[in-house]
């Protein structure tokens, strides 16, 4: 069946000029649009305008981009590793696992410390969130949450309550009793809604607001007593993975980083995005600030770990060897910040000199992915949790004694 | 929420944050690694996963004992 080969003019006011006019019968998308031909001109016209608008847009953000990549290079007048030769030599390190937490019945997949430096929160892929005392390897607490996929787990400073969310969309707190037969679910509250999966949470610095990170792409900061919204952070163009708040002396900062490849530095009162980091290949895993809060680590798919300094504004170290090929997941730095603790994929815990950028010792234990790493706060042990089911915690053994040597290897378990 | 937008907001959004880095104040990495290095020195007499921690203090500490059967 042919078209119509004839069009059947109408005269009348345009949409567009409101001017008695002949008007050419357009349809766009099923509405009709009643233009005279001079704003359909126009129209067309813009159509292009705003084809060009992605082009220029595009244009102006490569020169931007190329003339940020050159103000940072006019300051990188020296490698940390060559300012590092002054430092001296770490001597050999001989970590020992003292404690293995077993009782979750899947994955391990997010694990905070209490300030008392004795309790450690830990949440599983089963919807089980377990609140160890580390010490005793009792469990002290346990809640089964309403979903599966607890991506993430924090503990209040004051140490009376957590904090975890996952697959659920939602941050919610638990305030934890002393009373062990009194039912925790009953006094939960929901703190944090995203329209997406939580990956990260953390309280700041008192037990009133949570920090959250979504796999919406945004984070926000929650009042937990009413609920409300505070603050929201858009930056990130895809996921946001992790995050983790400026060491309190430092100031009102913290860090992010997502499935973009980025790592963003926020102010948290004004939501600013002020620093971007995009030297990554793949997805950051894991955000760490340095313990003097002037630079922060991070934890990527692309197998390798990196530092940024935030006061040049640029990665100044890359944590990486040919021989890892599997992605990091977590990090965390030692108190004095001199070590990197990395958890990777291939269920391995490399151990960095941060300085000198080279790998001081591997840890082996762990039966499958290493999920979750965090130095315990007054920096006596650090505890690992992993999709083996298990969580670590591991200690410097030197001057205990024993140690296993086999055939001039020393490994460490 | 970023999943929602389109190309062009998401464009716009990366342009106006590249516009206030460039801008941004910065230092020269001499001078700031050193900074971090004699931070990193001033802190490691206490850092506990390098020095290791006494057999006294250790909460940790591995039992001594077990028995020799032979």
């Amino acid at each position: 069946m042919c078209d119509q080969t004839f069009l059947a003019i109408t005269f009348g006011p345009c949409d567009s000029c409101s001017e008695n006019r002949p008007l050419m019968n357009l349809y766009i998308k099923t509405e009709p649009i009643n233009y005279c031909s001079l704003c359909m001109e126009i129209m067309a016209c813009q159509g292009l305008a705003s084809g060009e608008t992605l082009k220029s847009l595009k244009a102006e953000s490569e020169t931007l981009r190329k003339k940020l990549e050159e103000e940072r290079k006019k300051l990188h007048d020296v490698e940390l590793e060559k300012v590092a030769e002054k430092a001296e030599a770490l001597g050999e390190l001989n970590m020992k696992t003292r404690r293995t937490l077993k009782g979750h019945g899947n994955k391990v997949l997010c694990m905070d410390w209490c300030k008392d430096k004795r309790r450690i929160v830990s949440s599983s892929q089963d919807g089980k969130v377990i609140v160890w005392d580390a010490f005793t390897t009792n469990k002290e607490h346990a809640v089964t949450m309403p979903t599966t996929w607890v991506m993430a787990c924090a503990y209040a400073p004051s140490g009376c309550a957590i904090a975890c969310g996952g697959l659920d969309n939602k941050c919610s707190v638990y305030p934890l009793s002393l009373d062990k037969d009194e039912n925790l679910a009953a006094k939960k509250k929901s703190v944090a809604m995203h329209t997406n999966y939580l990956s990260g949470c953390t309280f700041t610095n008192s037990d009133m607001q949570i920090l959250t990170s979504s796999g919406d792409g945004t984070s926000a900061l929650w009042d937990v007593e009413s609920g409300q919204l505070l603050q929201s952070f858009h930056g990130h163009s895809a996921d946001v993975l992790t995050l983790d708040l400026a060491p309190s002396e430092t100031g009102n900062t913290f860090v992010s980083g997502g499935s973009d490849k980025k790592a963003n530095v926020w102010d948290l009162r004004s939501g600013q995005n002020v620093q971007s980091f995009d030297t990554h290949d793949s997805d950051i895993n894991c955000v760490k600030y340095y313990p003097s809060g002037d630079a922060f680590a991070s934890a990527s798919d692309d197998s390798t770990c990196r530092l940024f300094d935030l006061r040049a504004d640029r990665e100044v170290s890359i944590y990486s060897k040919d021989s890892i090929m599997f992605g990091a997941a977590s990090v965390d730095f030692s108190l004095s910040g001199r070590l990197l603790f990395a958890g990777y994929n291939d269920y391995t815990i490399n151990v960095w000199d941060v300085l000198k950028g080279t790998r001081v010792a591997i840890l082996f234990g762990h039966e499958n992915r290493v999920s979750s790493l965090r130095v315990s706060p007054d920096g006596t042990a650090f505890c690992s949790g992993s999709w083996d089911n298990t969580l670590r915690v591991r200690q410097e053994g030197r001057g205990v004694g024993r140690e296993l040597k086999q055939g001039g290897t020393t490994l460490y378990g | 929420m970023a999943r929602d937008m389109s190309d062009i907001d998401i464009l716009k959004m990366e342009l106006e944050q590249l516009k206030k880095e460039v801008s941004t104040p910065r230092e020269p990495v001499s001078k700031t690694s050193k900074d971090t290095m004699d931070w990193c020195e001033a802190a490691s007499g206490t850092d506990l996963l390098i020095t290791g921690v006494p057999d006294d203090k250790n909460p940790y500490k591995p039992e001594k004992g077990g028995c020799i059967i032979t």
